[in-house]
């Protein structure tokens, strides 16, 4: 099976008051359609910023990110909005929903950018709420939902677009056990039964044993 | 959903802060209305001149009579087709707080020289015929409830002693900018009396007001008249009706040049206020931004939304501004006496400058916040802490 993700000699510095701090050195990956892969370490060894590279959300110093066939990298800022509005769906740690649009608007607004009829738009949001067990509390502002709550209706914003990709970055790492718990039932549920491609970022043991791949990076190494 | 549901949303997420800077924005428009209308008011004078009309007067200064003798040369000029005049009478009607223009005219050729005044036949021709007379304009009727028949008593002062005029023509104004204030009575009336109680200043007429057929040879039919007074005791001093009445607002050009630049000024500091309201909404919503290009959407998105909500905001402001300046200006017409502005009306353009005001204040204001989320790479937008 081809790689669906391909991570090609990537390194990635940033400049801080002119020096260069190197986060990621020469990292190779491939990913393949379907897998569940976790990418551990610790703080600072570079793990969001590769899946940020990976979700098109940053540009490596050097090397090539090819993603279903699409070097990325080569792809500019316009280019590549369109891309990540098609191909990835992002699961931040602290949801990041909009405070005043309820859980089906949050969940509508990357469908804003599609040419999909009033009629389909609803049908996506309210199959992505009911995925994520939230039919019912569709028109709820995420303040009158908990954190796992707010969480789900992130993922049912990742997912609505019906996205090559997921990129999840620490998604349990803002909730307590039990609603952790649920978040990793509900990615693995997509992964199993969705067959979505996931891209977990974690530090925590028991979330990455849901992955199908565990990969650890070390001070920008890839081990 | 709509994009504009939620610009409107944004618009109003801190619903307090909306409040104050939509009220800001109403208080400056009505502001800048307010300044607007005044300084148009005072400029009415001069919108009201016509092009085919010049004004004689005193070379040395408008408030030195002419003779009565120069109306004859001044008719004998090629181009000139009638000839009128007045004197400046003021005096007192019922108390000194009670300001508008009297004037003792020639009743003979007054209207013919302004026909924007409209009287029926009817009056006209009693006007002419009743020495004591009166002709007054009807705003000054509506305000001191005067009818034909009335009897208007002036206390003199420039031509001291008791006066009495009966009203026997209240005309109309034929045009917008026509002053409706004026009280016109005979110069033959004030003249005999002078001649009489002091001879000395018979025969003084303030200013000629010259009818001419074409506009364009005014400069040659000026010259023409101040010729024929050169190296008298009294030379005159002809030019258009505009630059006559131009040459009144001369001495408060200052002032109403002061409150030209404050009403823009005032625009300006609520283009501050608005354009620091932006920043901070934009600022507080760096990650939603963040979150909003990662899922998709461009800077052309983000322009937009942050536009629509600056727009949202200034357009709310100037529709309640103006709506409410309408009656305020009418509020302020009642109060102030109407000798001062005869025409205190808010004009088209002025509310078109205020629509225009209120939209580049919503367009300007979000230029700052627009290019810092156009600028903003989406990793730097996580780490943002507000």
């Amino acid at each position: 099976m081809p790689a669906i993700i391909e991570v090609k000699k990537v390194s990635k510095s940033y400049t801080r008051d002119s020096f260069a701090i190197p986060v990621l050195n020469d990292i190779s990956l491939e990913v393949h359609e379907g897998e569940f892969l976790s990418l551990m370490g610790p703080s600072g060894s570079g793990k969001t910023t590769l899946l940020n590279l990976i979700a098109g959300i940053d540009k490596p110093t050097t090397g090539n990110i090819v993603i279903n066939g699409t070097d990325i990298t080569l792809l500019n800022e316009s280019a590549l909005a369109k891309w990540r509005a098609s191909n990835i769906g992002f699961v931040f740690q602290f949801y990041n929903l909009i405070p005043v649009l309820t859980a089906y608007e949050n969940v509508e607004l990357p469908l804003m950018l599609t040419h999909l009829s009033k009629a389909e738009k609803k049908q996506h949001v309210e199959a992505a709420l009911n995925v994520v067990g939230l039919g019912d509390r569709m028109f709820h502002f995420p303040k009158q939902l908990s954190g796992g709550q707010e969480q789900r209706v992130a993922i049912a914003r990742a997912i609505v677009t019906d996205p090559l990709i997921l990129v999840a970055d620490e998604p349990t790492g803002d909730l307590d056990k039990n609603s952790a718990a649920e978040i990793l039932i509900l990615l693995d549920r997509l992964n199993k039964e969705f067959k979505k491609t996931i891209l977990m970022v974690t530090h925590d043991p028991h979330a990455a044993e849901k992955a199908s791949l565990i990969r650890h990076l070390d001070k920008g190494d890839l081990i | 959903m709509k994009i504009v549901k939620l610009v409107f949303k944004n618009a109003f997420r801190h619903k307090l802060r909306t409040f104050l800077t939509i009220l800001g924005i109403a208080i400056a428009v009505i502001a800048f209305g307010v300044l607007r209308t005044v300084v148009t008011a005072w400029y009415v004078g001069v919108e009201a001149t016509a092009a085919n009309r010049l004004v004689t007067r005193q070379a040395v200064s408008f408030i030195f009579p002419l003779p009565y003798t120069y109306r004859d040369k001044i008719k004998q000029v090629p181009g000139v087709s009638e000839v009128t005049f007045s004197i400046w009478f003021q005096g007192v009607y019922i108390d000194k707080n009670q300001f508008f223009a009297r004037f003792a005219c020639d009743a003979e050729t007054m209207f013919d020289v302004y026909p924007e005044f409209l009287l029926t036949k009817n009056e006209l021709e009693t006007f002419k015929r009743e020495q004591n007379s009166c002709v007054i304009g009807e705003d000054i009727a509506k305000q001191y409830k005067l009818k034909i028949g009335d009897v208007m008593p002036i206390e003199g002062d420039i031509y001291p002693g008791k006066w009495e005029f009966v009203v026997r023509g209240i005309y109309k104004p034929r045009d917008k900018t026509t002053d409706a204030t004026q009280m016109l009575f005979h110069w033959n009336y004030v003249n005999e009396r002078m001649k009489k109680e002091s001879p000395e200043r018979a025969g003084d007429v303030g200013w000629y007001i010259v009818k001419i057929k074409d506009p364009s040879k005014s400069g040659i039919i000026s010259k023409q008249i101040d010729d024929l007074f050169k190296n008298s005791n009294a030379e005159t001093k002809t030019e258009s009706e505009r630059a006559f009445a131009q040459s009144f607002l001369a001495s408060t050009s200052a002032i109403i040049t002061a409150m030209n630049i404050l009403s823009f000024v005032i625009i300006g500091i609520i283009l501050l206020v608005l354009g620091n309201t932006m920043i901070m909404s934009a600022r507080e919503r760096t990650r939603e931004y963040a979150v909003m290009k990662t899922i998709g959407f461009s800077g052309i998105h983000l322009a937009g939304l942050i536009m629509g909500e600056s727009l949202i905001i200034s357009i709310i402001g100037g529709a309640v501004g103006l709506s409410l300046t309408f009656p305020l200006i009418k509020g302020l017409e009642q109060v102030i006496p109407k000798g001062f502005f005869p025409v205190f009306e808010i004009e088209p353009i002025t509310v078109i400058l205020a629509a225009a005001a209120a939209l580049s204040i919503g367009i300007f204001s979000s230029l700052s916040p627009i290019q810092r989320a156009l600028k903003m790479k989406i990793v730097e937008g996580f780490r943002f802490v507000g």
